[in-house]
């Protein structure tokens, strides 16, 4: 079922990418995205298109992954270009029926958009493809280490998400067992009408939400057991090391930022 | 109802980067009335095989006969069902399964699900939690009130409840103590000798194999190689123990027995087998 997102999964490598600081990924990723806006003319999104195509060369990856990885988006991107193309004024018109019309600017808008929304998945691909969860995750909390004087449980935020992301492959597993055992017990699920395919998900739902309150309950003794009193005083097993290849992606960001408003118009 | 697996191959997610294949050109026969065990190491395939047996997974290659329904890759999805109810499979660690509030809906769950009427469903409820050893008082009882053995139990009889003409068991003692698990195991040999019911068996316990299946099969790393019955396939204690398969308690003995000399002609499978052996022997007498 979930065997074909392959968005916010991980494939081991060992490439320059594989290997950079996750923080540094992180920050280039959001970036990115933050500077995708600001490209509004065929020059800049070409150029954005080639950087973008470097990364993902960079990484070893297969190209393949990237593409599968917009397959299950492509509805709503198509979708999202449609209503630009078709709603667009401006420029010259080429054909129009009622508020539907097709101009020059709507056909240019949707052809950037569609390329905002390739290029952005691209990215966040290439950060969940090479950054393993439990990286990201040490590399959300250090980021958000400003916040702590502003009260927010830093800590506890990013624990909770260590703990959330190393628990979504076993509870995938547990949601495929029960299903796999109510299937045997004669339950169809997804087919039916709606209130028959809800009907269907309750054996599926009450299990799970059992085994999680268990599983939390065994996970909360085993921790305190262990020792854990919360996050004042602890000292850290994974550290991340920010090196002079970090410092490059950063500049080279910068770099790129700058040429993007020298030609964008 | 025979069950039949021919060049049967599994692949998990086939043509995506993320593809395992776990069987390989599988061939094995389940026959109506028999006893049969599936032993291997964890990851060796048989949790994916098992899911064959009623049609949970398709073979991706080969085909499956279940009774007289023939399933290959093409299989469509639809009209599984009547085998599914012919077919039960106790997961491990079934306990998980539950969801109703009451010990009795969950049990008629199953039998509801295959069109069995409200009524005959509440009594198959009663009848299955007899005789997996817990009283009616429980019917009434929410699930999750019970301790893990009792749960498991509950479990068990929501498949009984199908009336299955073939039940395949997923370690089904897994976790539970000594006593359980004999109760258990006695329960399911009881089923096979009185309801004349089909029995496959996963399982780590090579002493729950030589002391009720009639048929072995072994299985490495997503192939067969190994099979026959108990007796056939425990007297290469050497070759088990190499594949760090072990072999029956008493087996293995009566192998230390052989290294200081004393010959058997065929291996022992049991204790009261090597006991009995050991009184032909003329050696210590044997007082029960």
């Amino acid at each position: 079922m979930m065997n074909k997102l392959i968005l916010g999964r991980y494939l081991p490598g060992d490439s320059l990418i594989h290997r950079l600081d996750p923080r540094a990924k992180l920050i280039a990723s959001f970036y990115f995205i933050g500077i995708i806006f600001l490209a509004n003319n065929f020059v800049s999104y070409a150029m954005l298109g080639i950087f973008t195509l470097c990364c993902l060369l960079l990484s070893k990856i297969d190209f393949g992954f990237f593409l599968r990885g917009v397959r299950p988006l492509i509805w709503l991107i198509l979708f999202t270009v449609a209503l630009q193309i078709f709603f667009t004024g401006g420029g010259e018109v080429y054909w129009k029926w009622g508020v539907f019309q097709l101009t020059e600017f709507g056909i240019q808008n949707g052809i950037f958009i569609f390329c905002r929304f390739v290029l952005i998945i691209f990215m966040s691909t290439l950060l969940t493809l090479t950054t393993p969860p439990l990286a990201l995750s040490d590399a959300i909390e250090y980021l958000l280490r400003p916040l702590k004087p502003l009260k927010v449980p830093v800590h506890e935020i990013s624990l909770m998400l260590s703990i959330a992301l190393r628990f979504v492959p076993t509870l995938m597993d547990e949601t495929e067992k029960i299903m796999n055992a109510q299937r045997a017990r004669g339950v169809d699920f997804g087919e039916g009408n709606l209130v028959q395919k809800m009907k269907a998900v309750i054996p599926l739902l009450i299990p799970l939400f059992v085994s999680s309150f268990n599983r939390a309950d065994d996970l909360a003794t085993a921790m305190e057991a262990r020792g854990y009193q919360g996050g004042d005083g602890r000292t850290k097993y994974r550290v991340l090391h920010w090196s002079t290849k970090d410092t490059i992606v950063i500049v080279t960001f910068a770099v790129l930022t700058a040429v993007l408003m020298y030609i964008r118009n | 109802m025979d069950i039949r697996f021919e060049q049967v191959g599994f692949t998990y997610q086939p043509n995506s980067p993320f593809e395992q294949r776990v069987l390989f050109d599988i061939d094995l026969a389940i026959k109506e009335g028999s006893y049969t065990a599936l032993v291997g190491h964890t990851g060796s395939g048989k949790s994916t095989l098992l899911q064959h047996l009623n049609a949970l997974l398709k073979p991706t290659s080969g085909t499956v006969t279940i009774g007289d329904r023939v399933i290959t890759a093409e299989t469509n999805n639809k009209n599984l069902k009547p085998i599914r109810q012919k077919v039960g499979i106790v997961f491990q660690f079934p306990e998980a399964q539950l969801f109703e509030e009451t010990v009795e809906r969950d049990i008629a769950f199953g039998p509801k699900n295959f069109g069995v009427p409200e009524e005959e469903a509440n009594r198959l409820a009663a009848k299955t939690l007899e005789m997996v050893g817990l009283d009616e008082s429980y019917l009434q009882r929410s699930p999750f009130d019970l301790s893990g053995g009792q749960m498991r139990r509950v479990a068990i009889a929501g498949v009984l409840a199908m009336e299955p003409e073939v039940l395949v068991l997923d370690e089904p003692t897994a976790g539970l103590d000594p006593q359980g698990r004999k109760e258990m195991m006695e329960m399911f040999a009881r089923l096979h000798h009185e309801n004349k019911i089909t029995i496959v068996l996963v399982t780590h316990l090579m002493d729950d194999v030589a002391d009720f299946s009639d048929y072995v099969y072994v299985l490495e790393k997503g192939t067969l190689v190994k099979q026959g019955t108990p007796r056939e396939v425990f007297q290469e204690v050497e070759w088990l123990q190499a594949k760090q398969l072990g072999v029956p308690t008493a087996t293995a003995f009566a192998q230390k027995l052989v290294t200081r000399g004393i010959h058997f002609d065929s291996l022992p499978l049991t204790s009261k087998e090597l006991a009995e052996m050991l009184i032909a022997k003329g050696g210590l007498p044997y007082d029960e």
